[in-house]
């Protein structure tokens, strides 16, 4: 039998090389859609083939990798991505944003605000942001080429007809380095604003869709909005249950069949440290322990 | 008190367990052996192979064994393992021409050269579930007779012969086909990479679009022209030696249909042609192929493109069944974040949509 075996980080260096020269290209167009050709990977796609591949061809053996999914490092399919670079690649895994030079998220940005040399890769669903007002993609490759992007106006203002508000809550689309709209991956829209002038690098990989995206660091990203309706971002109103903050996005806790509910930090890296420095919320006693991961 | 929800690893790794547990079944029964599924699942191993896109009948039986019998699991496992295999080159284009040939029919002429083969196929049986299977049973050896002719001269070369179809267009040693495994798809794609999509493609989902044509909706006229099964030769040309060398033989099922002809006042009308190729035997595959290939052609030959089966960019974009299974069941995957988001405008539009009611004048005044 062909018995596998396995390059560093997984892919072969063919591979490899084939998407830093898509991600080279997309740092220096910001925010336009490279294609490239995505390989089947381990996991399903859906589950973060994008990201995981540009995260294999950026990671070097001194690396410090952080995944999250949902905020945390201790979901389960943030913990079987990282389990996957631990074992491939044999680089270090941490869960402290600080410590972290590569971060791959799933529906987040962390809250503690990333410093420069630090690569935060998106895992993407639907890289197209005009997808869902036009399905076809050599229409949409038109447009964006064009930079006909008064359609989306269109929408929102649609939706501030029918709703008074913009009716999109999370992957709610950006313009970068005033050329090109962009979806930021399906993030809370609570989480734009930190992709506007980040001193990280951030990469988004589209495994399924075929496409590699990026804004450079230190680049102009603007959440489209009109004048007489700006861009808010959407936060539960209240402070952490557990470490008190009132500026994290907040996850809801169903606690019981009777209407209870409480609300904690999502990311929680953040909401430990914070722990650790010896913030409280209404809910907290001890602050739980992290179990070391392998 | 709240804790966070933890655990995640543990609960993974207890997963993995109960699945292993689970896919062995009771230990009292035997294991099943790869040779076993390869022999006598062998229809599922060529799926696999089809569709996982490798030719290794122990590597399918093995995901096969794996996925429990999951089948577009067992494709991704192979897709997965296909992909970090490095590229030494492509072979020569194989002839099907020269295929040693175990079944072939037409439906299109009572006799042809070389006969009609029926061969290994259940198109004749009566599906009686059949009890003797259940335990046991030893079936009579098949048939023999003279060896067929070494060539069959396919159906659709006879017609070719006197025009009366469409040239399939050849080979062009200048531009080398295409990729979609090593090159981004980008639209309108090219009949290469059209015809890879389709030969990766779900078979249920070639199937839909292929009956949904002879409903219809995209109807090209079809005609089974010839379906063969059979062997044919693998070569190399090696670069070393200065000539191609033979790696081996595969099995594979061509389809190749017949359809409602073209013509214009400059052109002789002629009959056109659907392609479809498949590793192994697998029939409704390449007959489904087929039928979707001559109507994602409707705009090359000037038919008006209205149907699901006749656009390139819904049937090649949804078409891959590793893509499908993954994207729809993700899905499962936490979205705690973005349900949040979406709680939080609905609530706030419920709530103005409430306060908006209360004040409203219309319903002091009807009530």
């Amino acid at each position: 039998m062909n018995a596998p075996a396995y390059n560093f980080a997984y892919l072969d260096e063919q591979t490899k090389r084939m998407i830093r020269r898509a991600i080279l290209k997309a740092i220096a167009i910001p925010g336009y859609q490279v294609p490239f050709a995505s390989r089947e990977m381990p996991m399903p796609y859906g589950w973060g083939t994008g990201g995981v591949q540009v995260t294999a061809a950026i990671l070097g053996p001194a690396d410090v990798l952080k995944v999250i999914d949902q905020g945390s490092d201790d979901t389960t399919n943030a913990i079987s991505i990282r389990k996957f670079f631990a074992k491939t690649a044999g680089v270090a895994t941490t869960t402290a944003t600080a410590d972290a030079t590569v971060i791959q998220t799933r529906h987040r940005i962390p809250e503690a605000p990333l410093h420069g040399g630090q690569v935060l890769v998106y895992q993407v669903p639907i890289p197209e942001p005009l997808r869902f007002l036009e399905p076809r993609e050599t229409e949409t490759r038109r447009m964006h080429a064009l930079g006909e992007y008064g359609l989306m106006h269109v929408k929102l203002y649609e939706d501030i007809a029918r709703f008074g508000h913009i009716a999109t809550s999370y992957a709610y689309p950006v313009k970068v380095n005033a050329r090109y709209v962009m979806d930021p991956s399906p993030t809370p829209k609570f989480d734009n604003p930190k992709m506007d002038n980040c001193p990280a690098l951030q990469l988004f990989g589209a495994g399924r869709e075929k496409r590699i995206y990026a804004i450079p660091p230190y680049t102009s990203v603007v959440s489209l909005d009109f004048e007489d309706h700006p861009f808010t971002r959407y936060r539960f109103d209240a402070p952490c249950a557990l470490c008190g903050a009132d500026d994290s996005y907040l996850d809801e806790i169903v606690t019981d069949d009777q209407g209870g509910r409480m609300f904690v930090c999502s990311d929680t890296d953040y909401c430990e440290t914070r722990q650790g420095q010896g913030h409280r919320g209404t809910e907290a006693a001890a602050p739980h322990k992290e179990r070391p991961h392998g | 008190m709240y804790v966070a929800v933890k655990g995640g690893e543990r609960a993974i790794e207890n997963a993995h367990r109960l699945l292993a547990h689970e896919r062995r079944g009771d230990r009292d029964v035997p294991e099943v052996s790869l040779a076993q599924i390869s022999e006598q699942l062998s229809l599922a191993v060529d799926r696999v192979m089809a569709e996982g896109s490798l030719y290794d009948r122990e590597l399918a039986a093995l995901a096969i064994k794996q996925a429990r019998g999951d089948m577009i699991e067992a494709i991704f496992l192979v897709r997965a393992f296909r992909a970090t295999l490095p590229r030494f080159g492509a072979t020569e284009a194989v002839d099907t021409g020269n295929m040693q040939v175990r079944r072939r029919i037409s439906s299109t002429f009572k006799d042809i050269p070389g006969g009609q083969i029926l061969g290994p196929t259940f198109d004749y049986t009566h599906r009686l579930l059949d009890p003797q299977l259940a335990d046991g049973f030893v079936p009579e050896l098949p048939a023999t007779a003279e060896a067929s002719p070494p060539a069959m001269p396919r159906v659709t070369d006879i017609l070719g012969r006197d025009g009366l179809i469409e040239p399939s267009p050849s080979a062009d040693a200048e531009t080398p086909v295409g990729d979609l495994t090593r090159e981004p798809l980008s639209f309108p794609a090219d009949r290469d990479l059209r015809l890879q999509n389709l030969a990766r493609a779900d078979e249920g989902f070639l199937l839909a679009l292929g009956y949904s044509s002879q409903r219809g909706y995209g109807r090209n006229h079809p005609f089974a022209g010839e379906i063969r099964l059979g062997e044919v030769a693998v070569e190399f040309f090696a670069e070393d030696v200065g000539f191609a060398v033979p790696l081996g033989s595969i099995t594979l099922t061509e389809c190749q249909m017949v359809n409602q002809f073209k013509g214009s006042a400059t052109e002789a009308p002629c009959f056109t042609r659907g392609y479809g190729l498949a590793f192994g035997q697998s029939e409704r595959k390449t007959m489904s192929m087929a039928l979707v290939d001559r109507a994602l052609r409707a705009q090359e030959l000037g038919e008006e493109v209205l149907a699901p089966a006749q656009d390139e960019e819904f049937v090649m974009s949804h078409s891959d069944n590793v893509q499908a299974t993954g994207f729809v069941e993700h899905l499962k995957l936490p979205h705690y974040v973005d349900f949040q988001s979406e709680l939080g405008l609905l609530r706030k539009l419920r709530r103005e949509f409430a306060e908006a009611e209360a004040s409203s004048p219309l319903r002091e005044a009807a009530e």
